[in-house]
C-alpha cells in the first residue's frame, strides 16, 4: 500500500483543520461586520443636498430651536421639512446676497419646492411616528446624534431593529425629561438610573412587551 | 453440529453473498464499476435523461426568483402544497437510508452490509432535494436564511422556538450532518482500496485525498470500528426523531385532519415505508445492470419486501386510525373534515387512490410469488412511491382547503411550474446518484469481505501448527541441496 503523498502531508493535513476553523471563524466575524456596517446601513455616511445647508451653523452657532423649522415634530409622524418661506424669513434680510442662497431663492422665486436628500430612510414597512418618541421622552440627539456638530447631516445610527429594539425593550436607559428633549447638550449621565426609572413611570411608558409588541411598529 | 441445525442455520440466517467469491473478486468485481476505463453506455444514457431533467429544475428555481411564489398554484386557503409535500416526500424517502445504515447495524443485521452504500447516498440526495423547498417557498432565499440560521441577527430577535417549523430546521440539518459523516467514514477504507487500485493520477489524487492516508493498520481499523458505533448511535435516534419533527409542522396546529396524536410514528413509518420502496426501486435495476446480484442477492430484495409490508401495514393502521379519531372527536370539524376527505369532498379520490396504492398494493406481499418477483417488487415499490406522495397530498389538501370559514373555502390545483419543480428535483437527484455510481464504490467492499466465509476462520492456532507441521515434514523429504 504505497501512500499517494509525502509524510509532510500529515502536516498540511493537521494544519487544514487548523486552518478551517479559522477560515469559518473568521467568516463569520466578518459576515456579522459586514451586515453591521456603513456600507449596508448608511451609517456615517454624509449625503450631499442641493443647498449647502450647514445645520453645525443654524443649531450650534446661532442656537436655532430644531422645532422652528422641524415644526410639526411634536403633533405628527413626520418630524416636518421646512418650506422655502422657512429659510427666507431670515434670509430676505441677511446674507441675501449670498451665491450660496441661490438655490433657495430660486426655489422661492418659482414657487418650487427645494428637493432636499433625505437622510433617515426607514423602511416602509415600519411605523414611525416622531410624535409619541418626543411626548415619551425621547431626546433628538438619542437617535439623530450632535447635529449641532454636523456640517451635513449624516445617520447617526445604523437604524437596523436591533437598534429600535435596544430602546423598546429597555427605554429607561435612553429616556430624558421633557424639558431637555432639544437640548443637544443632555447626556444620559445627567439622570441616574433610579431618576430615570421615576421618569419612565411619570411618561407612562408602557410595558415592554407592549413596546416590543410586532405590530406596535409592523402595521 | 447436527446436520438440521446446520440447515436450520442457513435458513434463518442464509449467506448474504452468493456465488464463488474470495476477498480479491469481491475487491475486483466492486471496484471495477469506479475504476475500469470504459463507462457502460447505458451509464451515460441514465445520466444524460436525469440531468436534462435537473435543467427543469434550474429553470423553474430562476423563475421562480425573478417572479416570486406566486408562479405556484397555492392560494388561501391552500397556502401549502407542492413545496410541503415534496419536502415531505423527499425526507421521508431518506429515512431508509439511516434506518438500513443505523438500526440495522446495531441490531447486528448482516443483510445490511451491502445495500447500506447507496442507501446512504440515496438519504443524502434525497435530504438535498428535500431542503430546496423550503429554502425556496420563501421566494426570497437569501432572507429566508436568517430563519434558517439567524445570525448576524441584527433584528435583535430570535425566530420563534415554539414554533415546529424551526425544530424541522435543526432536525433536517442535523440529519443531513450526520447522514453525511456516517456515509463519509464508512467511505474511508473503500476510498483506500481504489487509490490503491487507481491507475489515472488525478483519480489516485483525489482519492487519496479521500482517504486520509489510510493504510489499515490494526490502529486504524480500531478507530473506525469507534466511530463508526459511535455514528450509527447518534443517527439512530434521528430516525424516529425527524420525521416525528416533520409530522409536528403539521399536528401542534389546531386544524382538523393535522392535528392528531398519531402523527409522529404514522409519520416515521411512512417514512421507512417510502425510503425501503425507493431502495427497491434503485437496487432492482442497480443490481442488473452492474451484475452485483452476488451481493445484493434475491434474498435482500425479499427481506427488503418485507420491511415495506410491515411498516405499510402500520400506515394502513395510520389511515384506520384518523378516521376513526375524527369519528371519535364527536368535534363536528373534525367529523367533517373525515368525511370530506373520505367521499363528500372534492378530492374523494385522491384518498381512494391513496388506500389503493399504499393499502392495496402491498397485500400482494404477503405471497411468496410476488416477494420472489423483481418485476412485481419493482412495480409496486413504484406504486408505493407514488402512494406516498399521495398521502401527503391529501393530509395537506383536503384539510386545508376546506377550513373553519366557509366563505374562504377553495379549490387548488397546481401550476406548471409546481410539476417542473417537483420532476426537477428528481431529475437532481438520478443525477447525483448517477454520480455517485460512477466515482464512489456502491457497495461496502471491505463490509461485503467480513461477510465472506474466509474471514470467518476458526481454530488459528490449531491451522498454524498444522502447517508447521506438513511444512517441516516435507522438508525433511525433499532431498538436501547437493554441495
Amino acid at each position: 500500500m504505497a501512500q499517494f503523498f509525502n509524510k509532510s502531508a500529515n502536516n498540511i493535513a493537521r494544519i487544514s483543520i487548523l486552518a478551517g476553523v479559522v477560515l469559518v471563524a473568521t467568516a463569520g466575524f466578518s459576515f456579522t461586520q459586514l451586515a453591521r456596517s456603513s456600507y449596508l446601513t448608511g451609517r456615517y455616511m454624509e449625503k450631499q443636498q442641493p443647498v449647502q445647508f450647514s445645520h453645525k451653523h443654524h443649531v450650534g452657532d446661532d442656537g436655532i430651536d430644531c422645532r422652528y423649522c422641524h415644526s410639526t415634530v411634536e403633533t405628527t409622524a413626520s418630524a416636518g421639512m421646512p418650506p422655502t418661506q422657512t429659510c427666507m424669513n431670515c434670509h430676505s434680510q441677511i446674507w441675501a446676497d449670498s451665491p450660496y442662497l441661490e438655490p433657495v431663492k430660486a426655489s422661492f422665486r418659482e414657487n418650487k419646492p427645494i428637493l432636499w436628500e433625505r437622510v433617515h430612510d426607514l423602511p416602509e414597512y415600519t411605523y414611525f411616528n416622531h410624535s409619541i418618541h418626543v411626548a415619551k421622552g425621547v431626546g433628538c440627539s438619542t437617535c439623530h446624534g450632535q447635529i449641532d456638530d454636523m456640517p451635513a447631516v449624516y445617520q447617526e445610527n445604523t437604524l437596523q431593529m436591533e437598534w429600535c429594539l435596544a430602546c423598546h425593550r429597555a427605554p429607561e436607559e435612553f429616556i430624558r425629561p421633557k424639558s431637555e428633549i432639544y437640548n443637544m447638550k443632555w447626556k444620559n449621565s445627567d439622570l441616574d438610573s433610579k431618576e430615570r426609572l421615576e421618569l419612565k413611570a411619570s411618561l407612562k411608558i408602557r410595558s415592554k412587551e407592549m413596546m416590543t409588541s410586532c405590530s406596535t411598529c409592523h402595521r | 453440529m447436527k446436520i438440521d441445525d446446520i440447515e436450520l442455520q442457513q435458513k434463518l440466517h442464509p449467506a448474504m453473498v452468493e456465488g464463488d467469491h474470495d476477498f480479491a473478486s469481491v475487491t475486483d468485481k466492486i471496484s471495477d464499476v469506479t475504476l475500469k476505463k470504459r463507462t457502460p453506455f447505458h451509464w451515460f444514457i441514465g445520466f444524460g435523461i436525469s440531468f436534462m431533467v435537473a435543467q427543469l429544475l434550474l429553470f423553474t428555481v430562476i423563475w421562480l426568483l425573478a417572479n416570486g411564489i406566486g408562479i405556484w398554484g397555492n392560494n388561501q386557503p391552500v397556502g401549502w402544497a407542492f413545496d410541503i409535500i415534496n419536502f415531505v416526500w423527499w425526507i421521508g424517502i431518506g429515512h431508509a437510508g439511516t434506518l438500513i445504515s443505523a438500526i440495522l447495524l446495531l441490531l447486528n443485521q448482516k443483510w445490511r452490509t451491502s445495500i447500506n452504500r447507496f442507501a446512504e447516498a440515496m438519504t443524502l440526495f434525497a435530504v438535498a432535494c428535500a431542503a430546496m423547498f423550503p429554502l425556496l417557498h420563501t421566494g426570497r432565499p437569501w432572507l429566508a436564511a436568517y430563519w434558517l440560521f439567524p445570525y448576524p441577527n441584527t433584528m435583535g430577535i430570535w425566530p420563534n422556538f415554539r414554533s415546529p417549523l424551526i425544530w424541522d430546521v435543526f432536525a433536517v440539518s442535523t440529519y443531513a450532518t450526520v447522514s453525511l459523516l456516517f456515509w463519509y467514514v464508512g467511505l474511508i477504507p473503500d476510498f483506500a482500496t481504489l487509490r490503491d487500485r487507481a491507475k489515472n493520477p488525478f483519480f489516485k489524487f483525489v482519492y487519496s485525498i479521500l482517504s486520509w492516508g489510510w493504510r489499515g493498520s490494526a490502529r486504524h481499523w480500531h478507530r473506525y470500528e469507534i466511530a463508526y458505533l459511535i455514528l450509527a448511535g447518534i443517527s439512530t435516534p434521528l430516525v424516529l426523531s425527524v420525521h416525528s419533527i416533520v409530522s409536528f409542522d403539521f399536528s401542534v396546529s389546531q386544524l382538523p385532519g393535522w392535528h392528531a396524536t398519531i402523527f409522529p410514528p404514522y409519520f416515521v413509518a411512512g417514512a421507512v415505508f417510502a425510503g425501503f420502496a425507493m431502495v427497491l426501486i434503485l437496487c432492482i435495476p442497480l443490481r442488473r445492470w452492474y451484475r452485483m446480484q452476488d451481493f445484493i442477492t434475491h434474498q435482500h430484495l425479499v427481506y427488503m419486501a418485507k420491511v415495506m409490508l410491515a411498516t405499510g401495514l402500520i400506515v394502513v393502521y395510520g389511515y384506520a386510525m384518523e378516521a376513526f379519531f375524527g369519528w371519535y372527536s364527536a368535534s363536528q370539524y373534525e367529523v367533517f373534515m373525515i368525511k370530506n376527505r373520505i367521499w363528500e369532498g372534492p378530492y374523494w379520490w385522491s384518498y381512494w387512490l391513496l388506500i389503493f396504492c399504499n393499502g392495496a398494493s402491498i397485500q400482494l406481499l404477503w405471497f411468496e410469488r410476488f416477494r420472489n418477483s423483481e418485476f412485481w417488487l419493482f412495480l409496486i415499490s413504484i406504486v408505493v412511491s407514488v402512494g406516498m406522495w399521495l398521502e401527503r397530498f391529501v393530509i395537506i389538501v383536503t384539510s386545508l382547503h376546506r377550513d373553519f370559514l366557509p366563505s374562504s373555502w377553495a379549490m387548488y390545483s397546481p401550476r406548471v411550474w409546481d410539476w417542473t419543480m417537483f420532476v426537477g428535483t428528481i431529475g437532481f437527484f438520478f443525477t447525483l446518484l448517477y454520480l455517485f455510481v460512477r466515482f464512489v464504490p456502491i457497495i461496502s467492499i471491505f463490509e461485503v469481505r467480513t461477510l465472506l466465509p474466509d474471514a470467518h476462520v476458526h481454530g488459528h492456532q490449531q491451522d498454524f501448527e498444522e502447517l508447521v507441521n506438513e511444512v517441516e515434514d516435507t522438508y525433511d523429504k525433499t532431498d538436501p541441496p547437493n554441495n
